[in-house]
């Protein structure tokens, strides 16, 4: 069990290219951290410089105050789960388990104590002396937590783990890992680009973009205080509507329509307009909000996925089951779940209406 | 390359090291030699040698002798390709079209290709022996006295129909494998598509297969330069006068029977050209006009 | 999809004849005496002399000086075929491996200088190889018969193509498993290639037994001679011989064909995927 410190973290690769830029994050001890962003934002690379696959350009790396820039990454205490599992194939599960184990002199007798525990833990016991290409999936998934657990690291490191495997297996993976994180308290980096496995999981989210930090919070932080509009494009699905609008004294001009709110005119004349689709209400009330005009509706069972435009941008709302379209509907957003941010920079605006909602009143996604 | 590598600045080199030290003792120095030899001429008594410049090169391409050896060796490389490269593509069509049996025809089709050139040759030989052959028996029965060994065309035939019955599995092991490796869906919209087997056959599967026919090609033209020379040697017994050899064997007359050791080089150069000019040919001007699927 | 039809059949049938008969007569004419031969011609049907032809073959001595025997020559054949097929594979996987999975400066010109070898078979420098082993005293010897013939590429080739197909993430694991380069090459990169080196090794026990031209050169003293080269050495025997030893000439042939035929008609799937995967 350790902290990891990733301090000013930077990787350039020869022809000048910055894979990551700068980044900074501090890992409790016990903590599960969830590195997200889309592909090529930086995520896996800094998950390997942190396994010591990959070198630091710049910056340290400590795990458990130790600093590890230079340290090979068989003494780094780590383990590290694959997203294609990279099990030895010529050798059986146990000897898969057994194999750092061994490498590092563990005493026989504790290494099968060791495989043992894991494989009880992962109920492989029945397959301990199977061959890889005999196992599924979601077993060879399992394998290969397993030889991360057998070795008591300081930390896991977690590389799309899950993303081979089919979307039922998944869900079921997903809360496994949650599980066995919780029951052995071991600090946990986790790369994904799938935000929901991401909200799930993590203690604390890292959204990345283009090698840079975005945002670092819990996942209700993030949720509820996306700090620019590629966190909050990215969390959440569906994904948040964003209308590109200016300023007005009265309102928001969006396209030929004006959306009244009692923000006042912004410094930024150019301004985004972010509200989530389950925030949105519908009615026919004319001054409620500006013109909805549906385009067509998905039926998701549950809810509608109700998909439209407004000033000529696209915009998507969840609706309960009884929907029912209807002539010039109105769109009405509570305001203090309108976010705003500047089209020029991305990032969120402090905006005056809006008094920060406590998280814990309306919480979609429950971790 | 691969993403994760050692770093090391000695092991490298230490694995590296063996071969080195083979292809350094073995190749570069023989290669470098016959390239410093052929430009001296050497004293038929072992006195030194003089250097000759250009000579020995001269000497070799305005040869009437050498000139004919070449244009044989062309016209053999050319048949023994076409001969077994056709051979080979038919019989692999057909294994890949039967169900029933096809590893059984696959086992009985790949084994001569275990056979060693010069034991070709001589079971060759006997089926061309002026007495107890089966050839040419079944020759005379048409009228035509086949002499083996003494008449030049006679002895060509007998050497090219050798050299292709050894070198048909190997090229049939490519193309069904090359067959094999089409995906069945590409078949099954054909077949859709074009109701006529033949027609199907060029223009589908024929253009898919032009990687591994281009392939071929060029190791069917190595094989007749050079890896014939087993054949040739028992099929000639050393009498190379009035019968057909090729550029390499060629080499090997005049180097030890000869001892021309600086003709000998000439040539041997003259040969890696060659060499070197069909592997650019390889990858420079064929290469484009192919299919790669 | 296809319906099989009687003229595949027939096609390959006639195929298979034409490549396989004169395998098969070489073997029954060789049981047969030489006069019956040399009266009857090839023939399909068995003889009766197989013990008498192939005991004389194998333990006989012969040649010129005397005292080869067959027996000597199917062992120089043996020892060609597993010394070169094992050394090629031994450098050809050290050095693919020093290619493949090591970052160092003269990478990329090592890689070069082997695959050069690619380029020029061994018969257009036959002369001054000959010269070169002559001047290291190695003619007459295993060493010389066998080491010159690994300065090719070939196996480097193949076992590169393989090593770039493991997937990196193997290597990545077995580090953090606390592997280094020794360790890794020999827990999982040699146990991963099994296949592959069993394919390589019929295709190169077959290409060693086979040596013809080499050989020749390499040896002359006929306690060197392995079946193959032994082969010219009937045929010298031969001229100006009444009835030629045409049995005794087959019953050669067969010893030396069998060994690799056998190879690869057994081991057919490994020899056919090693071929097709080092050559494309």
């Amino acid at each position: 069990m350790a902290k990891i410190d990733i301090d000013h973290v930077f990787k350039t690769y020869a022809g000048g290219a910055q894979a990551v830029r700068d980044v900074s994050i501090s890992i409790r001890d016990g903590e599960f951290i969830v590195l997200v962003g889309p592909s090529g934002c930086g995520k896996s690379t800094l998950l390997r410089m942190v396994a010591g696959l990959e070198e630091i350009s710049a910056g340290e790396v400590r795990i458990g105050g130790r600093l590890v820039n230079n340290v090979e990454p068989a003494e780094r205490d780590i383990a590290m789960v694959f997203q294609n599992y990279a099990l030895y194939p010529h050798m059986s599960v146990r000897q898969n388990l057994a194999y750092g184990l061994k490498n590092r002199g563990t005493p026989k007798p504790e290494i099968e104590a060791r495989v043992a525990e894991a494989a009880r833990m992962l109920e492989l016991e029945p397959y301990l002396d199977r061959k890889p290409r005999a196992l599924s999936g979601g077993q060879r998934q399992r394998v290969a937590m397993g030889r991360a657990i057998v070795r008591h690291p300081a930390a896991f490191l977690f590389d799309e783990p899950l993303s081979n495997l089919d979307a039922k297996l998944r869900v079921t993976m997903r809360g496994e890992i949650k599980r066995l994180q919780r029951r052995l308290g071991t600090t946990s980096l986790y790369v994904t680009h799938d935000q929901l496995e991401a909200m799930t999981l993590a203690d604390r989210l890292v959204v990345l973009n283009k090698g840079e930090i975005e945002q670092i919070g819990t996942p209700l932080e993030i949720y509820h205080e996306p700090a620019s509009t590629f966190v909050a494009s990215f969390i959440g699905s569906p994904a948040m509507n964003l209308l590109q609008g200016r300023s007005t004294e009265n309102g928001f001009a969006i396209g030929p329509d004006l959306w009244r709110l009692a923000t006042g005119p912004l410094d930024d004349a150019a301004i985004t307009i972010g509200f989530r689709p389950e925030d949105v209400t519908f009615t026919r009330d004319m001054r409620a909000g500006p013109e909805f005009l549906l385009d067509y509706v998905e039926e998701l069972g549950a809810q509608k996925l109700v998909h439209g435009t407004v000033g000529g941008q696209a915009v998507s709302a969840t609706a309960t089951a009884e929907f029912q379209p209807q002539e010039s509907m109105r769109l009405t957003v509570p305001e203090h779940r309108i976010f705003l941010f500047s089209t020029a920079t991305g990032k969120r605006l402090r905006t005056p209406i809006t008094p920060m909602q406590p998280a814990g009143d309306f919480s979609p996604v429950k971790a | 390359m691969k993403r994760a590598q050692f770093s090391s600045s000695l092991l490298p080199y230490l694995f590296l090291a063996p071969q080195l030290a083979v292809i350094f003792i073995f190749f570069y120095w023989p290669s470098a030699e016959a390239i410093r030899s052929s430009f001296f001429l050497e004293d038929p008594f072992g006195f030194g040698s003089t250097f000759v410049g250009f000579q020995n090169y001269i000497d070799t391409l305005t040869s009437p002798e050498y000139l004919g050896i070449a244009a044989f060796t062309a016209l053999f490389t050319v048949l023994v390709t076409f001969f077994s490269l056709a051979a080979g593509l038919l019989l692999a069509v057909k294994a890949d079209k039967v169900i029933r049996g096809s590893s059984a025809y696959k086992t009985l089709l790949i084994s001569v290709y275990a056979i060693a050139p010069p034991v070709a040759g001589l079971i060759g030989m006997m089926f061309f022996d002026q007495h107890i052959g089966p050839f040419v028996r079944l020759a005379a029965l048409f009228g035509w006295e086949m002499k083996v060994g003494l008449n030049y065309w006679d002895t060509t035939f007998a050497m090219v129909f050798v050299a292709v019955w050894k070198q048909i599995p190997y090229n049939f092991i490519f193309f069904l494998s090359g067959l094999q490796s089409i995906p069945a869906s590409v078949l099954e919209a054909a077949v859709i598509d074009c109701r006529n087997g033949l027609r199907r056959f060029w223009t589908v599967l024929a253009p898919l297969l032009t990687p591994t026919a281009f392939f071929l090609l060029i190791i069917n033209f190595t094989y007749a330069l050079f890896d014939t020379f087993g054949v040739i040697d028992v099929m000639v017994k050393d009498k190379a006068a009035n019968n057909p050899i090729t550029l390499t064997y060629k080499v090997y007359m005049d180097g030890f029977r000869g001892n021309d050791l600086g003709g000998s080089s000439a040539q041997s150069v003259i040969l890696m050209v060659v060499v070197l000019v069909l592997t650019v040919f390889q990858f420079r001007f064929l290469e484009r006009r192919v299919h790669y699927g | 999809m296809y319906r099989t039809n009687f003229r595949d059949h027939l096609v390959l049938i006639i195929g298979s004849l034409m490549m396989l008969l004169p395998v098969v007569v070489a073997f029954t004419t060789s049981t047969h005496e030489a006069a019956d031969i040399h009266m009857n011609g090839l023939t399909l049907v068995p003889g009766d002399h197989f013990a008498e032809t192939y005991e004389t073959v194998l333990t006989r001595q012969g040649g010129f000086t005397g005292k080869v025997t067959g027996l000597t020559m199917l062992g120089n054949s043996l020892i060609l075929g597993l010394g070169f097929a094992i050394g090629k594979i031994v450098l050809s996987m050290l050095a693919a491996y020093a290619i493949v999975y090591f970052r160092f400066r003269a990478a990329t010109a090592m890689f070069w200088i082997i695959f050069t070898t690619l380029l020029l078979p061994l018969e257009v420098r036959i002369l001054p190889s000959y010269e070169v082993m002559h001047k290291l005293g190695l003619i007459n010897t295993y060493t010389g018969l066998i080491v010159p013939l690994l300065a090719s590429a070939t196996g480097t080739f193949f076992f590169r193509q393989f090593f770039k197909s493991v997937p990196d993430e193997l290597l990545e694991a077995a580090r953090i498993d606390g592997a280094g380069p020794f360790k890794f090459f020999i827990d999982i990169l040699v146990p991963l290639s099994r296949t592959m080196i069993a394919a390589m090794f019929i295709i190169m026990f077959v290409y060693g037994w086979n040596q013809y031209l080499w050989p020749m050169l390499m040896t002359n003293d006929e306690g060197f001679y392995t079946l193959v080269r032994g082969i010219k050495q009937i045929l010298i025997v031969w001229v100006g011989s009444q009835i030629p030893d045409y049995n005794e000439a087959f019953a050669m042939a067969v010893l030396a064909m069998l060994p690799p035929v056998a190879l690869v008609v057994i081991f057919q799937n490994w020899f056919i995927k090693g071929l097709t995967e080092s050559d494309k």
